[in-house]
């Protein structure tokens, strides 16, 4: 099975042999890589079917809210915390953020960049929200209620006195230049540290 | 009828060396009756300890004794079963205090010969676990794949986790909770009290006599058969549906399909267990606090058992030992940093749910005991 590409950089970015947490780990795929990687992968995702088919496959995940349940977990739990395709999803990305470094030293965070070209074009041309590959849900059922750019996130980090260590740019599944980023990157994902 | 069941022969050990209990007393040696399935590997490695719930017994996966049906957990344990028995060597012993062989009040004293009755002393979910020790020490078994259970097999599952976390590599713990709440207490103390109240009961000396508190054990399993199921299950099953007749009696016959299913439980149950174990588990059951040792700090409990992989199911119908009570449980592990799986199942059955069928929950059993680390 071949990973979707932010997970695939992700799992290939973390050490072997350190203890991560993926939240909102869906049915536990980016677990199932990073554990064939030798890393110590657990999980917190929202949906019990989900959670049901991870413990299933033998992974450790609980069944919780970001939003509310990351508070159990000590400071420094872990080396790395990983957000993928979520953050747009909780109630207060900031105050996510803030838990995510305080789990661990380093997280990893991926969301699809609402200022690309495609979603720019969509709202000039149709004044309608867009709908798109990677945000493929109508304005009224989205999940995703904090939409957020590249741009947002490097202010909202910076402001918080919080450094990009790394930063990946897709635009479809090949990598775009950080420069071109705000446009062209339909996908972003930062390693980001206290 | 006490006697009948206490005629059984059950597969036993008894072990001559002295239990101390938590109440400070000790049995000078103890009899543990134990089922086993599959085969101890080689190493030694791949035994699993199964604990039984509180009207449970060691007959997990075969037929019982008295009553002649499949074992309580024959859909998990077998071969090729979430919990396989070709693949580990499967043990579900007696509890303590409990009547199907294990050491309760139906052994007799040494002294006199006459059951202990009363004169066997109060114990504790932790006694019970410290008997499950000596088995295995008996077996030659150093450390378990995994101890398992649901309701107050939880309970022992998360006691072992607490005692000695060196012998498991993975605890899974369903429908149930690390201490007994004011609830909880309250609706055993009900069952008790209807034992104690039965004329027949004679202070729990009635062993040797024609009659046992039968109609007392029989209330307190209506009452706790309660506790079992949710509104919603027993709405479904039953309604307000009547019993064999067209019309209310306006008398106190069991007008009420609810009604008759009841007093059916409650006297099935007197065939199969003993008026006497039912207080002494019950006690145990509201003893247990894991916390409690720790100043209240569940935490503490589990401060040793890091490397202990913790699967735990709750059902979201289950009223007796709810959701919350298993989060309780999972934020204490996480908060130590410990590998915890968690997840509330969706089953209309209320606490039940564990026996029966939910085919979730053997996925989710069959994985954790696969998981490799």
């Amino acid at each position: 099975m071949t990973l979707r590409p932010d997970l695939a950089i992700i799992a290939g970015a973390v050490p072997t042999g350190t203890r991560v947490l993926d939240v909102g780990c869906g049915d536990g795929t980016l677990i199932a890589a990073l554990r064939d990687a030798g890393v110590d992968a657990r999980g917190l995702e929202i949906d019990p079917a989900n959670v049901t088919a991870a413990i299933a496959r033998g992974q450790s995940v609980v069944q919780g809210d970001a939003n509310r349940d990351l508070a159990d977990y000590p400071d420094d739990a872990f080396a790395y915390a990983i957000l993928s395709q979520t953050l747009q999803t909780t109630e207060r990305p900031d105050r996510i953020i803030d838990e995510l470094l305080r789990i661990a030293p380093r997280a990893f965070v991926s969301f699809p960049n609402f200022a690309h070209w495609r979603v720019r074009l969509a709202l000039l041309w149709n004044g309608r929200m867009p709908v798109t590959r990677l945000l493929p849900v109508a304005w009224y059922e989205t999940p995703n209620i904090h939409h957020v750019t590249v741009s947002d996130f490097r202010d909202l980090v910076g402001g918080k006195g919080i450094k990009v260590e790394q930063a990946w740019y897709l635009s479809g599944d090949k990598p775009t230049s950080d420069a071109a980023a705000s446009w062209r990157a339909e996908h972003a994902i930062f390693l980001i540290s206290r | 009828m006490a006697s009948l069941l206490h005629e059984i022969q059950h597969q036993s050990v008894t072990i001559g060396a002295p239990l101390p209990l938590d109440s400070g007393q000790t049995l000078p040696s103890v009899t543990i009756a134990y089922q086993s399935y599959g085969t101890l590997d080689a190493a030694r490695s791949n035994a699993v300890l199964v604990c039984h719930a509180l009207t449970g017994d060691q007959y997990v996966a075969s037929e019982h004794p008295a009553t002649g049906k499949p074992g309580w957990w024959a859909r998990m344990v077998g071969p090729g079963k979430p919990v396989d028995t070709d693949r580990y060597f499967v043990i579900c012993a007696n509890v303590l205090g409990s009547c199907m062989g294990t050491s309760g009040p139906a052994t007799p004293d040494p002294a006199t010969g006459t059951p202990l009755g009363m004169k066997f002393p109060v114990i504790t979910i932790a006694d019970m676990v410290r008997a499950q020790a000596m088995l295995l020490d008996h077996l030659g078994i150093d450390r378990l794949h995994a101890v398992i259970g649901g309701s107050m097999g939880g309970m022992q599952a998360l006691a072992w986790t607490a005692a000695c976390p060196e012998r498991l590599a993975s605890a899974i713990v369903i429908a149930s909770a690390a201490r007994h709440s004011a609830q909880n207490i309250a609706f055993h103390e009900v069952g008790r009290q209807a034992i104690m109240a039965d004329p027949d009961w004679q202070d729990g000396d009635y062993y040797d006599k024609f009659c046992a508190p039968a109609k007392g054990l029989a209330v307190a399993r209506m009452a706790a058969h309660i506790t079992y199921l949710s509104e919603a299950g027993l709405t479904e099953k039953f309604g307000r549906r009547l019993q064999a007749r067209d019309i209310k009696s306006f008398g106190f016959d069991a007008d009420f399909q609810v009604e008759s299913y009841l007093r059916h439980q409650g006297l099935a149950f007197t065939d199969r267990f003993d008026a006497n174990a039912y207080l002494y588990i019950t006690r145990a059951m509201d003893y247990f606090d894991l916390a409690e040792p720790h100043d209240g700090q569940l935490a503490g409990a589990f401060a040793r058992a890091k490397d202990v992989r913790f699967t735990l199911v709750s059902f979201d119908t289950d009223w007796l030992y709810p959701t919350s009570e298993s989060r309780r449980i999972v934020q204490a592990l996480q908060s130590v940093g410990a590998a915890a799986s968690f997840v509330e199942l969706s089953a209309p059955f209320g606490h039940d749910s564990f026996l029966l069928d939910v085919p979730a929950l053997d996925r989710l059993v069959a994985g954790a005991l696969k998981a490799e680390d």
